[in-house]
């Protein structure tokens, strides 16, 4: 039974942090390595704001998910765009952004026990006999939400349906008149936004450290490359496979092998249906 | 009409190398030495620093300088000529250096053997690792070339297998430093030059073909899948050799060899040096790697500098020292009225 | 009359929502020439790219002398001697014509039947291209191949083909960007791949050249094959002039 629950909320939690990252590589097929950086990021700065500069906490939050979102948007107006269309040229510069980034923060010292950012809500709830901190609950509602919102927003609004167009035929896009920079740099402001709200919502319930960046960074790919990189469904979808089977080897195995389920399904999807779950076949072979 | 007139550069190959371009280059002296000037230079600056360095600390520099000039090689092959990003490097230099300290450390085999044997089986099971990624885009090779090390840094330490955190120590270490350098040094010529001979081969438009058209080769009936394989034995040979002779400069290995450092420097030296052109990385770790030796004070912020080199060079320097030295060097620019 | 060369049966592939190719069968006998002609979007070119493997298929099968090839991969069905040539022609523009004839000497296929000893390959390349009509004399195999006008391009496809020691050549809309005058000098290489035994498929927009070397048409529209015969006959069905001109056109 704690199994379920457990299971449930890991999943949720993954499909948190993996939303940013796909939606910045379906629209403008540029993966975001700095989505990991910027997690811990929004974190740290959350911390900052709060502790050395004393504001509220809702103002922390908000001060860096929006820092985050504004990096999101110059590294793409400044960097990326340069380099668009040289896939090779594209990776490098993402990969080292969220060193400078990641190292950055692992220089300022971000280890140990008092780096820890308060909970939203300090409660614990049994749901079905089993303790859960309401901290998880906000989690996965804030998961749920998010998710809810991003499909009103690409199915309904009239950017979010650019968006979508974008990622589903650019060309077809690019005839009816959508901007493709402009799509991608939204996209990659938004998808930023996401990684430091999935930061600054799961952090609190551990602490702020460097190597979770990396740990993040594989989880949201491992997600999205299960799901299908370009599936909306396909991604939660993942989410949940990877979540719940993570939480099987955690109870059942050893505490440290998240990881390594990650990689696993990683390599095992990318040997037996490499376009994912849900994905469609289309990214990866017709290249005529 | 004002007399606003446009000027563009032009740029023209020097007369002396319009002479050595064919083979009536060697009948003069001068072009010969054209020729010869860069390559001699380098390889006399490789083969004659661990005569002319103070001490034996700046000696094993040197020998670490090799083993990131090896992975910076194997990275430009892999990424300027295959298209395969590799930002895994770590990933090699950990396979191949716990291949052959388990050799030497459980069997007892010297280096002389555990040396080759992890060189090749590391590349072996790196390929096969790789595998999966290969018949797919670059951009999943890159992920999962990155998520390796990690990966396997944290099975290690979770599993407690291989020495854990401490690693296993107490292996054999190369008898004497003149030899450490020379091998490695002589290791790095042997590649950079072979490499750049094997792109300028027929097997080199193969390759050129899976990055740049792999429809193409395709449809000669080539498997691209497998001549990806190939670069990346190859690509993992280097960097496993890397890692099994570090294992026996140190006499130890453990998980600092799978540190992003070895993911990360590869890269810098090959943007930086000049990518596409295989001695441009060697010139980058040339480069690099006494600066950042120097730079040890900083700790943890010279992997943030190396990284903002890294984006600044390519953003606005993109071909790197080595192709703007040889333009400089091969071609003169004037101002041309149009 | 004898087994066809090439079996294919009711080939089927959606992108989304469309049915590009739908169900669609013909055989293929060897030493013919068919045309495959239909307007715009008919699904021509899939139907390429699914005999030749490279587009997965929905349902049907492929069987080439008698071999099940509907799974197999584009660079195998390329070594077992179907090859095809591209519609847009991407050499490696910054290499010597024929050196863009490297790899398919490079195939197994090349390497098993020469066991090895194919000798210079360069030699071989310039040999080939001078067969397509590249003139040795005039240094034309040598030059750049992104300087190269659009018929050299095209003839060098075929080049690329002829390094395979092909049986059969799917060729993609070969005629396409040419002048009259071009297409009339591709004419006699055509008839010659033809005089070599070499069976070829052509998907073709231009009618009139197509028919003088065609000896069976097919006809495609909307995915469909809605017509098979002698160039004559199937000018003269009505579903064609439908497909093509809109309306039934009493002439």
């Amino acid at each position: 039974m704690e199994i379920l629950i457990y299971g449930l909320i890991n999943s949720m939690l993954l499909v948190l942090m993996a939303v940013g990252f796909a939606l910045a590589y379906s629209v403008s097929r540029v993966p975001n390595f700095m989505h990991g950086s910027l997690y811990v990021l929004a974190g740290y700065l959350t911390w900052v704001f709060l502790n050395r500069l004393g504001l509220g906490y809702l103002l922390s939050i908000l001060l860096s998910v929006g820092t985050a979102t504004l990096i999101g948007w110059v590294v793409y107006k400044v960097a990326v765009i340069r380099v668009r269309g040289m896939p090779v040229s594209e990776i490098i510069v993402t990969f080292a952004i969220s060193l400078t980034i990641l190292e950055f923060l692992r220089w300022l010292g971000l280890r140990g026990a008092t780096y820890v950012l308060p909970p939203f809500y300090s409660k614990t709830v049994t749901l079905l006999g089993v303790p859960v901190d309401s901290q998880r609950i906000a989690a996965v509602l804030i998961a749920a939400a998010i998710v809810l919102v991003l499909w009103i927003f690409t199915h309904y609004t009239k950017v979010g349906l650019g968006l979508r167009g974008i990622a589903q035929n650019e060309r077809a896009a690019l005839m009816l008149g959508i901007d493709s920079d402009r799509a991608a740099t939204l996209a990659l402001a938004l998808g930023s936004a996401l990684a430091a709200l999935a930061g600054i919502t799961i952090i609190p319930m551990g602490n702020i450290n460097v190597a979770t960046g990396y740990d993040v960074l594989v989880f949201a790919i491992a997600v999205c490359i299960c799901g299908g990189l370009g599936s909306w469904t396909g991604t939660i979808l993942a989410a949940f496979v990877i979540g719940f089977a993570q939480m099987i080897v955690v109870y059942l195995v050893a505490p440290h092998l998240a990881m390594v389920v990650a990689l696993a399904a990683i390599i095992l999807i990318l040997i037996f249906k490499p376009s994912g779950l849900f994905g469609r076949q289309k990214e990866l072979e017709e290249r005529v | 009409m004002a007399e606003d007139a446009i000027r563009r550069k032009e740029r023209l190959d020097r007369g002396v190398k319009v002479r050595s371009d064919t083979v009536y280059a060697v009948s003069s002296w001068k072009e010969i030495l054209f020729l010869l000037a860069p390559r001699a230079a380098l390889i006399a600056v490789l083969l004659l620093a661990p005569l002319f360095v103070p001490s034996l600390y700046w000696q094993r520099v040197i020998c670490i300088m090799g083993v990131y000039a090896l992975l910076a090689i194997g990275f430009d092959f892999l990424a300027h000529f295959v298209g395969l990003v590799c930002l895994g490097g770590a990933l090699f230099i950990g396979v191949g250096a716990y291949f052959s300290g388990c050799l030497n450390h459980y069997l007892g085999l010297p280096p002389v053997l555990t040396i080759p044997i992890g060189s090749i089986g590391g590349a072996l099971i790196c390929t096969i690792i790789l595998l999966p990624t290969l018949p797919l885009r670059g951009v999943y090779f890159a992920i999962v070339t990155f998520t390796y090390p990690v990966f396997l840094e944290r099975i290690i330490v979770a599993a407690d297998i291989l020495g854990g955190t401490d690693g296993i120590p107490g292996l054999s270490i190369l008898y004497s430093t003149w030899l450490s350098q020379y091998s490695i040094l002589s290791v790095i010529l042997l590649c950079v030059f072979g490499l750049r001979r094997l792109v300028n081969e027929d097997i080199g438009v193969v390759f050129r073909g899976v990055k740049d058209n792999d429809q193409a080769i395709r449809a000669s009936g080539l498997s691209v899948t497998y001549y990806k394989a190939i670069a990346v034995f190859f690509a993992a040979l280097m960097g496993c050799f890397g890692g099994a002779y570090l294992a026996h400069l140190y006499g130890w290995v453990g998980m600092s060899l799978l540190s992003m450092d070895f993911s990360v420097f590869p890269l810098v030296a090959t943007v930086v040096g000049g990518p596409g052109t295989i001695a441009g990385p060697l010139v980058g770790c040339l480069l690099l790697v006494p600066i950042s030796e120097m730079l040890r004070a900083f700790g943890a912020l010279r992997i943030v500098i190396y990284s903002l080199i890294m984006v600044f060079f390519i953003l606005f320097w993109s071909e790197g020292l080595v192709n703007w030295a040889r333009r400089k060097y091969e071609q003169f620019e004037r101002w041309v009225r149009v | 009359m004898g087994n066809p060369l090439l079996r294919v049966r009711s080939l089927s592939k959606s992108f989304g929502g469309v049915k590009a190719v739908n169900d669609v069968s013909f055989d293929l006998h060897e030493g013919e020439i068919l045309g495959v002609i239909g307007p715009n979007g008919s699904g021509k070119t899939t139907l390429l790219n699914l005999i030749t493997g490279f587009v997965r298929k929905d349902s049907g099968t492929v069987e080439f002398r008698g071999k099940d090839i509907t799974k197999w991969s584009a660079h195998k069905i390329s070594n077992l001697g179907l090859v095809r040539t591209f519609q847009i022609v991407r050499p490696y523009a910054t290499l010597p014509a024929f050196k863009n004839l490297i790899p398919p000497l490079f195939s197994p296929r090349i390497k098993q039947s020469t066991r090895g000893k194919l000798g210079d390959r360069d030699a071989v390349a310039i040999d080939v291209l001078e067969e397509v009509g590249f003139e040795r004399d005039a240094y034309v195999p040598y030059k750049l191949a992104g300087s190269l006008p659009l018929g050299y391009l095209k003839r060098l496809e075929f080049a690329r083909c002829l390094c395979m020691k092909p049986e059969t050549i799917c060729c993609d809309e070969v005629f396409s960007g040419l002048s009259m005058a071009e297409i009339a000098s591709m004419l006699p290489l055509v008839e010659r791949l033809q005089a070599d035994r070499i069976t070829l498929i052509m998907v073709e927009h231009r009618l009139r050249e197509l028919f003088r070397v065609a000896d069976r048409v097919l006809v495609m529209n909307f995915g469909q094959k809605i017509a098979e015969g002698s160039p004559r006959e199937v000018m003269k069905d009505p579903q064609v002039r439908r497909a093509y001109l809109g309306e039934e056109v009493k002439l």
